[in-house]
């Protein structure tokens, strides 16, 4: 397959290049399943630091998770958390280099799960800096298990008859319970299933960094995902299936903008 | 020009840190070593320095990571069961082979134990204490001086190294007050350049990755053949230990911190009783100094450990010995402090029944009195 991919069967001046990967990006082949929202995410986030000229200035945190390997992905300087972790390392870099930019990027169960105490209190200290959440109602990386954010019915190889809250509780739906802390300046949930919600995804992450750039505090761009492996489903249909399952409990939009909770 | 103060082993320490140019510190309360935050929030935050108090140990050893791969001097400090909880973290800087300062002053335990002093936590600071094959360097100070005194070593030592190092003391080493002597300190001003630390990728150099994750086998067995190899290193050339009245010696004590210091005036009382004690104080318990017991195993007759535990270290001097003279035990745990009178009988009894000694019994009447 590799040396199909290798041949360079087509001339470069037979087609127009509409579409050039970003500088930011290292060469790397992605490990992400097909279809999968991660490499769009990566691929949005690099364009924006490269169009903000902010290589230089930025470091980036990677979680445990699908995500693991990020590093290898962005040119970036970058930092590998332990599982859950990712806030409280991304507020040790901000606070000695308090005029870089820094995120982490991080999933459901590194985020709202085994990090949930870490995720909450940089968002109450108001850290300066971004967190990207990635939502995609399961654990990928181990296999199809359970997330916080599973929604209730939902199968995966830990509730094989489906989430009930008897033993498993609610959705947790955290992007709102973080919209309500003072020290949260903008939070939002986009996507990345179709070129309008790329666009918007774009609009948001240019945003956040002018956030972080004017000191103005903590910002979360949640992105709901799919994950065509882990949901057993072709791309296609796992994106059909998160508009009509995912969005209902997870509504696209901003939460809070200038430290000003947006209501539904 | 030096500075003579009157205070407690934990403000030594907060004092020290920021005199070293530890940058950042974040950390959770827990007795008995609150003191060192609360100094550092107000002392460390007047001069400069990033003073935290975080959602928990757990939080502040993974901002310790951060700060630390940022290229900052950074510290944490906490007592049993906090340390406990940082061992994470700590594995984890081990790996990516990140300089920091952590120190543990120990309280009895196991569980959440007692907030009195003890030496239960040898084992964990000295073998590792998280997942996987690795080692901090652990120094043990004795005095008010010595928590001052280590920060200053204990940062060097680890950007040196690019290893976390620990100060291990305990609850009344971090208690009591003594006098301190703060040296002027111009090693602060020649830190490493650390070239490794992700402060932003600029066009001139590959970008920077601070981690611990290896997937393939092949490189997970060289990282960890390079962390041998550095520990090998570290053994060869930051052993440190004290020596007091040994050339002499029928029976050498070996003891760390706090009971070294009783041990040092017990010996002095086995002195006046005709009986040559000397004592062994091992300043890195990691690296452990085994070759010095590899020399006093030829010229004693026995070697008795004193601990604040069951027997920790104890197996450590098992090792140096290496069975060649009779070791013998005496701890105390949860808390209880040993006076000099209880190590000089128990020392008397190891002169009599192991070593088979002449009885000291006319003397007998003089070790009531003490």
């Amino acid at each position: 397959m590799n040396e199909i991919l290798d041949e360079p069967y087509l001339e470069q001046n037979e087609l127009e290049c509409v579409w050039e990967k970003p500088d930011t990006l290292t060469d790397t082949r992605m490990h992400y399943c097909p279809g999968c929202g991660h490499g769009v995410v990566h691929k949005i986030l690099m364009e924006v630091v490269q169009e903000l000229h902010i290589q230089s200035e930025i470091i980036g945190v990677a979680p445990v998770g699908c995500s693991v390997f990020a590093y290898s992905y962005l040119d970036i300087d970058m930092q590998e958390a332990a599982h859950g972790r990712a806030a409280a390392v991304a507020t040790g870099i901000k606070r000695v280099l308090p005029n870089k930019y820094v995120f982490s990027y991080q999933g459901d169960g590194d985020l709202a799960a085994i990090g949930t105490a870490e995720t909450i209190h940089a968002a109450n200290r108001g850290e300066n800096m971004l967190v990207i959440f990635i939502n995609n109602a399961i654990y990928g990386m181990t296999g199809g298990q359970m997330a916080p954010t599973t929604i209730l019915g939902m199968k995966t190889s830990t509730t094989p008859f489906g989430r009930d809250t008897e033993t498993q509780g609610f959705p947790f739906r955290i992007t709102e319970l973080i919209a309500q802390l003072p020290g949260a300046y903008y939070v939002t949930r986009q996507a990345v299933h179709t070129p309008n919600a790329v666009r918007q995804l774009k609009k948001s992450f240019l945003k956040a960094f002018q956030i972080q750039k004017e000191k103005k505090g903590y910002c979360l761009i949640e992105v709901v995902s799919n994950c065509p492996s882990g949901w057993k489903m072709t791309p296609v249909v796992s994106n059909k299936w998160m508009e009509e399952n995912m969005f209902p409990i997870y509504p696209l939009g901003d939460k809070k903008i200038d430290g000003k909770v947006v209501s539904d | 020009m030096s500075d003579v103060r009157l205070m407690k082993g934990n403000e030594a320490i907060a004092e020290a840190a920021i005199r070293a140019g530890c940058k950042a510190y974040f950390g959770y309360p827990i007795t008995p070593q609150s003191e060192i935050i609360e100094y550092l929030a107000e002392e460390g935050r007047t001069r400069g320095m990033i003073v935290m108090q975080v959602e928990s140990e757990v939080a502040a050893i993974n901002m310790v990571y951060g700060a630390s791969g940022a290229g900052a001097r950074a510290m944490t400090s906490s007592s049993s069961p906090g340390i406990s909880l940082m061992q994470e973290g700590i594995s984890y800087m081990a790996s990516a082979e990140l300089p920091a300062l952590v120190v543990n002053i120990n309280r009895g335990g196991p569980g959440l134990g007692t907030i009195q002093p003890a030496q239960g936590d040898y084992f964990q600071a000295t073998k590792g204490g998280g997942h996987g094959d690795y080692h901090l360097i652990v120094l043990a100070p004795a005095s008010c001086q010595e928590m001052a005194d280590f920060v200053f070593d204990a940062f060097d030592l680890a950007d040196q190294y690019r290893n976390p190092v620990m100060i291990l003391a305990d609850g009344a080493l971090g208690q009591m007050m003594e006098k301190v002597v703060f040296k002027e300190n111009k090693k602060n001003n020649q830190q490493l350049d650390k070239l490794w630390a992700t402060t932003g990728k600029p066009t001139t150099r590959e970008r920077n990755i601070i981690t611990s994750l290896f997937i393939q086998p092949e490189k997970m067995e060289a990282v960890n053949l390079h962390l041998q190899k550095k520990y090998q290193t570290i053994c060869e050339n930051e052993v440190r230990f004290q020596l007091v009245d040994t050339d002499d010696a029928e029976i050498v004590l070996v003891a760390y911190g706090l009971s070294a210091r009783i041990c040092q005036r017990a010996a002095e009382l086995a002195r006046e009783l005709g009986v040559n004690v000397g004592l062994l104080r091992p300043i890195t318990l990691y690296p452990f100094p085994y070759f010095v017991l590899h020399q006093l195993r030829q010229r004693v007759s026995g070697i008795m450990v004193v601990e604040l535990n069951a027997g920790q270290m104890l197996e450590d001097v098992q090792l140096g010995v290496e069975g060649k003279v009779p070791v013998e035990f005496y701890g105390r745990m949860g808390g209880i402090i040993p006076s000099p009178d209880e190590i000089l009988e128990k020392i008397i009894a190891f002169h009599e029944t192991k070593l088979k000694r002449k009885p000291v019994t006319e003397f007998l009447p003089t070790l009531q009195n003490n």
